[in-house]
């Protein structure tokens, strides 16, 4: 602050009674196109975040945001995965050189080095020129370091199947339906299907039934003749009359249509 | 009358050089997308901010349903995806918004480095940078456990045992995170919460206000 004899002041404060003048700054001394942030550029950095923001939002309206079943701490064969950008480091800890006897290189050592010589980067890459060309050494390493990134999220993910998993752990709340034991397909449905896909429908090693996409038709037949594929589903599951069948579909479809109220 | 206002304000608070250093100053040509249009790689910085305005704002929405408890957590979150009048357009904002931020942020820090700007004088800067990508990757991690389900519990499990394999530290981090040694629960949703949400937050605001001072103290590299 400016001090001095002959200052005055707004009242007891310390605030100048010399106001400082409200105008922009003179930029057509400054080197090249140069251009003042406010108002200007910022006019176009929000049109810019305007497009961004639309983009955006398409994204979000399109895919509605993933949320699987209540956690269940003995949900047994459960594979994890963290989030996408975890799934490096999840992976390195994956290969033999960094798991086991070595795990301190796959949490500690390599990670450690990467992100420490990132954060110390401009002391490694201590030379004056700027330019990619004049520190090849950093440039490599940094390629270098990215494509392992690459290669270990893409080893990661590859390998998973994203739609059967969120087939297989579709969020029920778990007192969505209430199961009726007495209904006459329920017999059925515990004998020939309930070892997989449980005794309440919720899901075991096979699938939830409940919130199920495919038709009455649809069930009858898979009961029967089952789903190719992996896992898939074996077929002969049902083994009754065709009466019999239709009491087992009846009680699936009822249960969805609880669950669909 | 707005102008009388801030005139009113300004006479008492003396407001005009507080946001003239803030606001004015200027835009070199070498990085205004307008002149050379290879520049929209400065664009990357200011739209990862942009995004963690998203975030912040649709998180502070998304308190007003999560409840951080584990009978209630996968409910409240299920509530607002089914429920809620655009739940699922809020949850989904910030949902994705966690991917986009780690998305512009990396394309941040590589233009940083691929230009060598975070050379003399602006060591410092790089410095709380890397900082800056380091709480928003624990944002990341704390963020996924919330919604209590299924993935978000054994996804922190596997993370919290890689903790608990530091040596030394490894079993003190485990119980410091999880909140007791052995089991993930009530205790390990909570603080899970509360550094997601109070901690980490008050050191990025605190990181990235010295990430934004150092920029208009140095100014913006030159061209290469």
């Amino acid at each position: 602050m400016k001090r001095g004899k002959g200052m005055q002041f707004v009242g007891d404060s310390r605030i100048s009674a010399k106001r400082t003048p409200n105008i922009p700054k003179d930029y057509s001394e400054y080197p090249g196109r140069t251009e003042a942030f406010w108002p200007n550029f910022l006019l176009k950095e929000w049109l810019v975040g305007a497009v961004f923001l639309i983009g955006f939002l398409c994204l979000v309206l399109a895919h509605p945001p993933p949320l699987e079943g209540l956690a269940d701490p003995t949900t047994i064969g459960y594979i994890p995965l963290p989030d996408w950008y975890f799934l490096f480091l999840y992976q390195l800890l994956k290969y033999p050189f960094a798991s086991g006897k070595f795990v301190l290189f796959g949490i500690i050592i390599i990670p450690g080095l990467a992100f420490g010589a990132l954060f110390l980067a401009p002391f490694l890459d201590n030379g004056t020129g700027r330019r990619p060309p004049q520190r090849p050494i950093a440039v490599a390493m940094m390629i270098l370091a990215l494509a392992s990134v690459v290669w270990l999220t893409y080893e990661s993910a590859a390998a998973v199947d994203w739609e059967a998993r969120a087939e297989a752990n579709k969020p029920i709340p778990p007192d969505a339906v209430t199961i009726d034991v007495s209904d006459p397909g329920y017999e059925f449905y515990k004998n020939s299907c309930a070892m997989c896909h449980g005794d309440a429908l919720e899901g075991l090693s096979a699938p939830s039934l409940i919130g199920t996409e495919y038709t009455a038709e649809e069930i009858a037949i898979v009961s029967r003749e089952g789903i190719d594929g992996d896992p898939g589903m074996p077929a002969d599951a049902f083994k009754g009359t065709d009466e019999e069948l239709e009491l087992l579909v009846e009680f699936i479809m009822s249960v969805n249509e609880e669950f669909a109220e | 009358m707005l102008q009388k206002v801030y005139d009113w304000i300004d006479e008492r608070v003396d407001i005009t050089p507080i946001w003239r250093d803030i606001a004015d100053h200027e835009v070199p040509e070498h990085v205004n997308p307008a002149h050379h249009f290879s520049a929209f790689v400065y664009c990357f910085g200011g739209l990862t901010f942009f995004v963690l305005v998203i975030q912040i704002l649709s998180g502070m929405f998304l308190t007003m349903y999560y409840v951080a408890d584990i009978e209630n957590a996968w409910r409240s979150v299920y509530y607002l995806q089914t429920e809620v009048a655009h739940g699922q357009i809020v949850r989904g904002m910030h949902h994705w918004g966690a991917s986009v931020l780690i998305v512009m942020l990396l394309l941040h820090t590589m233009r940083v480095f691929f230009q060598g700007a975070y050379k003399k004088p602006r060591e410092l800067n790089w410095m709380v940078g890397v900082l800056i990508f380091f709480i928003i990757l624990g944002l990341g991690f704390t963020g996924y456990l919330l919604p209590w389900d299924n993935k978000a519990y054994f996804a922190t499990q596997v993370g919290l045992d890689i903790a608990e394999q530091v040596p030394f530290i490894g079993e003190h981090l485990k119980t410091l995170l999880a909140g007791d040694p052995n089991i993930i629960g009530a205790a390990t949703l909570a603080r899970f919460f509360a550094i997601h949400v109070f901690f980490l937050p008050a050191a990025l605001f605190a990181l990235l206000a010295v990430h934004f001072i150092l920029i208009r103290r140095q100014g913006i590299a030159g061209p290469l």
